[in-house]
């Protein structure tokens, strides 16, 4: 589909004699070489699709449920690309988002209403916005390159049976809503158990919670369910993923505008 | 009445079904769903007419089938049914897509053919669609123009790294619906659908074409386009009904329209761009002048405005039409300047409200347009247009006492 990338393999090749332990490593030299390792081992899923609920929880314990399908298509030389549709809540049935991410410059974004049967390109600086009124907002839902954080390891950690990687993570880009992010990653899979979401003053905004992971394809470490409770308005949502497929036949040509319009 | 359409429906089925596939469980895709909406609308102001209300009450279902099998082929059906308490022309019907897709990959490429009844748009502002022209518009639904009838058509699109390439054969031409006599929201004299007359011999049945080339490169979204064929937006002349009254007999002429569309998305600027080249229509005076006409304007975003979840864009857009008071329409020279709110909650609210000032006179429209979900499956929205100090020569005369609220019930399945 895509030739090999040069710069690609060269930096795979960094990486590998950057994981040899090393000692007299900063801090923030600590943190990005844990983050790429992670990069790394995601690295070739190549494509998959998804089927997610969301469950919104307002502080008076009212819920609200959204569905949506989503297909993804790595792509390591720039970004990945996606393809979001919504079954759920009705009104927006068959709206569709194509999002064509970028290391460095802006993420590239689409959407498709069906009532006017219009691709509107859509401006992507809307990083800290809500995603669908949820708690998750859409830089938590969007592909989020390594490249437009600066990392940082602050400690290990006891994380249940396993020890956790304590490291934080700052956007460089002004757009983002958080000033900084805590994650705990475990040291055996380098799979995300939580992170902890500062807003731009340093208040504690959000907490995200992943009680459970599943592997795919022998490799790829997928979370089962994901809980985001902020901390400032008591609401929260779960999001529950369902029907992993990693083994679909999707390439470029299903993320583009004309694929957009016939999203289902 | 649509032999045409019916027509080109059949072969997109038969295509459909003798293409190879096998049993029934090959459809690995298939849904219902669809929207049944009940619409009031409310005039505040004595009509002019006889026999015109004060308020309307609607019906609206809209049903949509689709299946698809594992061969990438398609089959969509999407008829639309409206009842009108006041207006007998607005109780229609009609067929908005029915049509065959098939799609697939070569080499490197992507293809898409559709056969049958489709809607396409084309464009990126908002104020009004001058670039967007395939399907007719359905004028007794909604005065903005944005509501279009099915266009029957064969579509085929070719993508590649050089972008998107569009053929479309336009079989068959669809009259534009108006309003019946005791409908609102209608032109001062009587418009005779009847008695239409075409510049073509062939009538409905002059094969129209288009073409338009479309690609995205960084930060811009350009398309580029060109139509040839029956005029979408009748010119008029004077004529007697059956009944002697004095009344507008619709003329479809043969046009050829390029129409350019850009938009540039920076941060949370929008730039946007439509301009159109249309050859072979009559003006306001009855002799055919060639006419350049442009929207063009930004919309800019501010998100989460003052910490909250609350998003304010403001539009702004400039409208120009080449003939100025020589001009089929009323946006010869216009400013359209709107605020939208989204306000990000669980219900997903937005309102969009705002004004379209024209610039050499008095004439001034306001609107409002807004959205709130109730649940799972029901929502709510509020339309409203005020047609303000409307100039004794504007087009829009004869909707100077249509001001009205519309209030909506959906229910979405």
């Amino acid at each position: 589909m895509k030739p090999i990338n040069l710069s690609a393999l060269v930096f795979v090749a960094t990486l590998a004699v950057g994981t040899i332990p090393s000692f007299g490593e900063t801090m923030e030299e600590k943190g990005l070489r844990i983050a790429q390792e992670a990069q790394v081992r995601d690295t070739g899923f190549g494509n998959y699709t998804a089927d997610q609920t969301m469950i919104l929880r307002n502080k008076h314990g009212q819920e609200s449920e959204r569905h949506l399908r989503i297909r993804v298509l790595e792509n390591e030389a720039d970004g990945d690309m996606s393809l979001i549709v919504f079954d759920r809540p009705r009104d927006v049935k068959g709206t569709a988002m194509l999002t064509h991410s970028h290391k460095r410059e802006d993420d590239d974004q689409w959407l498709y209403l069906p009532a006017l049967k219009r691709v509107k390109r859509i401006s992507s600086s809307n990083k800290a916005g809500s995603f669908m009124g949820s708690e998750f907002a859409y830089e938590d839902m969007t592909s989020q390159e390594l490249e437009k954080y600066t990392h940082r390891w602050l400690r290990d950690e006891p994380c249940g049976e396993l020890t956790c990687w304590v490291s934080e993570r700052s956007p460089i880009g002004k757009k983002s809503g958080y000033r900084r992010q805590i994650s705990w990653v475990d040291q055996k899979e380098y799979r995300i158990w939580k992170v902890d979401y500062y807003d731009r003053k340093n208040a504690h905004l959000k907490t995200l919670t992943v009680p459970s992971h599943q592997q795919y394809l022998g490799k790829y470490w997928r979370a089962d369910e994901m809980l985001m409770v902020n901390h400032l308005t008591g609401k929260s949502t779960r999001l529950i993923w369902n029907n992993y497929d990693f083994s679909t036949d999707l390439n470029e040509n299903d993320f583009t505008k004309v694929s957009l319009k016939r999203a289902r | 009445m649509r032999h045409v359409a019916f027509t080109i429906l059949l072969v997109g089925l038969l295509f459909y079904s003798t293409a190879p596939t096998s049993a029934d469980d090959d459809f690995v895709f298939q849904e219902v769903t669809g929207r049944i909406n009940l619409e009031s609308r409310y005039f505040p102001q004595h009509s002019l007419h006889d026999g015109q209300r004060e308020q309307s009450v609607s019906l609206v279902a809209e049903p949509e089938v689709y299946i698809e099998n594992e061969a990438a082929q398609g089959l969509l059906l999407k008829p639309f049914f409206r009842y009108d308490s006041a207006d007998a022309s607005r109780t229609h019907w009609d067929l908005r897509e029915a049509y065959g897709l098939f799609y697939g990959e070569f080499e490197d490429s992507e293809w898409e053919l559709r056969i049958g009844l489709d809607k396409v748009f084309w464009g990126v502002v908002e104020a009004r669609h001058i670039v967007d022209i395939i399907n007719q518009t359905d004028l007794i639904e909604n005065p903005n123009q944005e509501e279009k009838l099915g266009q029957p058509m064969v579509h085929a699109t070719w993508l590649n790294d050089l972008g998107t390439f569009e053929a479309f054969v336009l079989p068959y031409f669809r009259k534009r619906a108006f309003q019946s006599r005791t409908g609102r929201l209608r032109n001062q004299i009587l418009i005779d659908s009847k008695q239409s007359s075409f510049e073509s011999a062939a009538q409905q049945r002059h094969l129209d074409v288009a073409a338009r080339y479309s690609h995205s490169i960084n930060i811009l979204d350009l398309g580029l386009s060109i139509f040839d064929g029956t005029n979408r937006n009748p010119t008029f002349t004077l004529g007697l009904d059956p009944g002697g009254d004095v009344v507008l007999l619709p003329l479809y002429e043969q046009i050829r329209q390029y129409g350019v569309d850009a938009q540039i998305t920076t941060g949370a600027w929008l730039l946007k761009f439509e301009g159109t080249w249309r050859e072979g229509e009559r003006n306001s005076v009855s002799l055919e002048e060639d006419f350049l006409s442009l929207v063009s304007g930004f919309e800019y975003t501010w998100y989460s405005i003052h910490e909250s979840d609350i998003d304010l864009g403001l539009l702004m857009e400039f409208l120009y039409d080449g003939r100025d008071e020589r001009a089929t329409v009323a946006t010869e020279e216009d400013l359209f300047v709107a605020a939208r709110l989204a306000f990000n909650d669980e219900a997903s609210t937005d309102v969009l409200f705002g004004i379209q000032q024209d610039l050499d006179k008095s004439t001034r429209n306001l609107f409002i347009e807004a959205n709130r979900r109730l649940d799972n499956n029901f929502s709510l929205g509020l339309e409203g247009t005020a047609f303000l100090n409307i100039d004794t020569h504007d087009s829009q005369f004869g909707l100077r006492k249509d001001s009205y609220l519309q209030l909506d019930l959906t229910y979405h399945f």
